[in-house]
């Protein structure tokens, strides 16, 4: 599906959708009749500093207008632009605020929901899809942390070696598939049904916990994560009373 | 009224180990480890590898006293697979900061990381997004998170976007903050772009100095134990909630440092700008020295 | 990996009422050593898991001559091993009894 298609399908009733570059941002009408704010970054380009400080302020000037309506962000992206001038200025400070403004949409009652419909890599995807209070997919998107290639190198491993350890486990190679068991993504939606009523449906679901942990374990992709975790609170509880 | 003993181990940050970095950091032997090595709680993933494994998994979390106050404490072990994030070591970490928002305890975590442990690189990149959330959520309710950067590892990629949540940020000459290190830039974008050997290059670029010059960090202090102890004490003394008026300083901020510094090609010319008079002296100034000619330099404040 | 198990009679027991310490690091070239009280006063059990597969004859004759020589009755060891050299491995067993036998603050 393209980009084009896709808000479409989110919004029969309408949208005024605006693109700058690779970035995207606007609003759209829900079934219900609702508005629900969208951003995204498109076409698979990587995210920079000077994206992400656009993002972030669209996502702070809607936090500050009071209507609580959802947030989505549709997500095609490269990784984290790999340039000198974004490390000198602080690059990580910039994606940690991007997430962090998402993540403050979310707690001042924003529904955010991110929908990755291409790729995205390591800090990109950390500041934009895995900020979101609940993330989704359509099929053929592929999320990665590194490419097998990079990793062959950086663990001096054959990648031959590597691609059938990737058949073993769901926990270090790229794909789709491998987020969804590890619980990052929390449903793949289906492309060849509409896809607003699979977003409004979504809208109805609770939320307002991150149950990434619990999803991992019961999928199998992520099994101590979640345990561990509760172990760590319980055990400070308890050092605590003593 | 608890008794502190403080602490005046002489250490250097850097060389020090996490468990030495925590003994040193909080009052002498008032430290208690959660979830310690003694559980065995290994990487499960690193077998698949036939990598060896280390009992707490890179990293020790905990409680401990700072000047008589009550705080968690997390520390990376940057000598065990480069202080990396995988499913347990982020998971005690996710932990430990849920637990500081529903116990009202302010955190200090000691940062030595290179990012996200590529042998289980989906864990660890869904810890990063699971800490993140945590550190803000803790901070929502009026938790101070603050970090500390000064290991052997640096703070890369995931560990940097962790760093970008905290409430406080405390650096050494040789912490180094970035997303993408060295030979990561270099591997991708050619030496042209970044030459991963020219350390002078990489210090200037993404070390503590230019960091706190800019406004990335918000204390600078010594390669020393007792420094760091000092400016974290500091660093917990005022309560810094993360609200929209916060995350708008942060906008404006952060825009103000691209219109100034956006066209700039070298770290040399950001701190001529920003006042000092011999910028290429700046490397080579010892502490007290560099916080005078750091005067007019870019400040975070409450804008983070 | 290789994962190798002593069981030994020790002459000398441990010191101290520390339950258990930790010294080293798992990196090249190093090793991280795990002390608990958990054996028989007269024994010391040591557990391996070492990076480095065939060396199990040079185990062998270092934790030998640890047993022998410091008070390591009554411990049980655990070791992770990034491929020490055997004179480190010997450092950090002894920087671990040590360690154990600290007094408690």
């Amino acid at each position: 599906m393209t980009l084009d298609d896709i808000l479409t399908s989110l919004f029969p009733n309408g949208r005024s959708i605006e693109t700058s570059g690779a970035m995207i941002a606007g609003r759209a009408v829900l079934p219900d009749g609702g508005s629900i704010h969208v951003l995204g970054l498109t076409q698979g380009e990587p995210l920079g500093l000077d994206e992400a400080i656009v993002l972030a302020g669209r996502v702070i000037q809607i936090v500050k207008s009071g209507d609580r309506a959802p947030i989505l962000v549709l997500v095609d992206s490269a990784s984290q632009r790999m340039t000198k001038r974004d490390e000198l200025l602080g690059l990580s400070e910039y994606l940690s605020h991007l997430a962090k403004a998402l993540l403050l949409a979310e707690a001042e009652g924003h529904r955010t929901v991110g929908l990755l419909y291409g790729g995205s890599a390591a800090g990109a995807f950390i500041a934009t899809a895995l900020a979101t209070g609940t993330l989704v997919a359509l099929p053929g998107a592929h999320p990665a942390v590194m490419d097998l290639p990079s990793m062959a190198r950086v663990t001096k491993l054959p990648i031959d070696v590597l691609t059938a350890k990737a058949e073993a486990t769901p926990v270090f190679a790229p794909g789709l598939d491998n987020m969804v068991m590890s619980g990052g993504i929390h449903i793949v939606w289906d492309d060849a049904a509409p896809l607003a009523p699979q977003l409004a449906a979504l809208l109805r679901l609770p939320h307002g916990r991150d149950d990434r942990g619990r999803l991992g374990a019961e999928r199998g992709g992520r099994r101590k994560a979640a345990d561990l975790a509760e172990r760590v609170e319980h055990a400070a509880a308890s050092h605590q009373a003593a | 009224m608890t008794a502190v003993t403080a602490n005046d181990v002489s250490l250097s940050w850097y060389e020090a180990s996490a468990r030495q970095r925590i003994d040193a950091l909080v009052d002498a032997g008032s430290f208690c480890e959660f979830i310690g090595p003694e559980l065995r709680e290994i990487s499960p993933h690193l077998s698949i590898f036939d990598l060896p494994a280390q009992f707490d998994d890179g990293i020790v979390i905990g409680r401990g006293r700072l000047d008589g106050a009550s705080v968690l404490v997390a520390a990376q072990e940057g000598r065990f697979m480069g202080g990396a994030f995988g499913e347990v070591h982020g998971a005690k970490l996710t932990g430990l900061l849920r637990a500081a928002r529903t116990l009202k305890q302010d955190v200090v975590i000691l940062f030595d990381s290179g990012g996200v442990r590529l042998q289980e690189a989906n864990a660890g990149e869904l810890a990063i997004a699971e800490i993140m959330r945590a550190v803000i959520e803790a901070r929502r309710a009026r938790v101070n998170v603050v970090g500390l950067i000064g290991g052997r590892a640096g703070c890369y990629g995931g560990g940097s976007l962790i760093a970008g949540t905290c409430s406080r940020l405390i650096i050494s000459e040789q912490g180094r903050l970035s997303v993408s290190g060295p030979e990561v830039i270099e591997t991708n974008k050619g030496i042209e772009e970044f030459d991963s050997r020219d350390r002078a290059l990489v210090w200037r670029t993404m070390g503590g100095k230019h960091r706190y010059l800019i406004g990335g960090a918000d204390a600078f202090v010594e390669d020393e134990a007792l420094a760091f102890r000092q400016a974290a004490i500091a660093a917990l003394g005022a309560k810094r909630g993360c609200n929209a008026a916060a995350l708008e300083a942060e906008q404006k901020r952060l825009e103000r440092r691209l219109q100034r510094f956006g066209e700039v090609e070298d770290a040399i010319e950001i701190w001529q700008t920003l006042g000092i008079d011999d910028p290429t002296d700046v490397p080579a100034l010892p502490t007290g020295a560099f916080l005078r000619a750091a005067n007019d330099r870019e400040n975070a404040d409450d804008a983070r | 990996m290789e994962k190798l198990s002593f069981r030994l009679s020790a002459p000398k027991r441990a010191g101290g009422t520390r339950t258990q310490a930790i010294v080293g690091v798992v990196a090249s070239g190093n090793l991280e050593v795990l002390l608990e009280r958990a054996s028989p006063a007269d024994t010391c059990t040591i557990d391996i898991a070492t990076a480095a597969n065939g060396f199990g004859a040079v185990w062998d004759a270092v934790v030998r001559d640890f047993v022998a020589r410091r008070s390591a009755g009554g411990l049980r060891i655990s070791i992770n091993d990034g491929g020490a050299r055997p004179d480190t491995v010997a450092l950090r067993l002894a920087q671990g009894v040590r360690k154990i036998e600290e007094p408690e603050r």
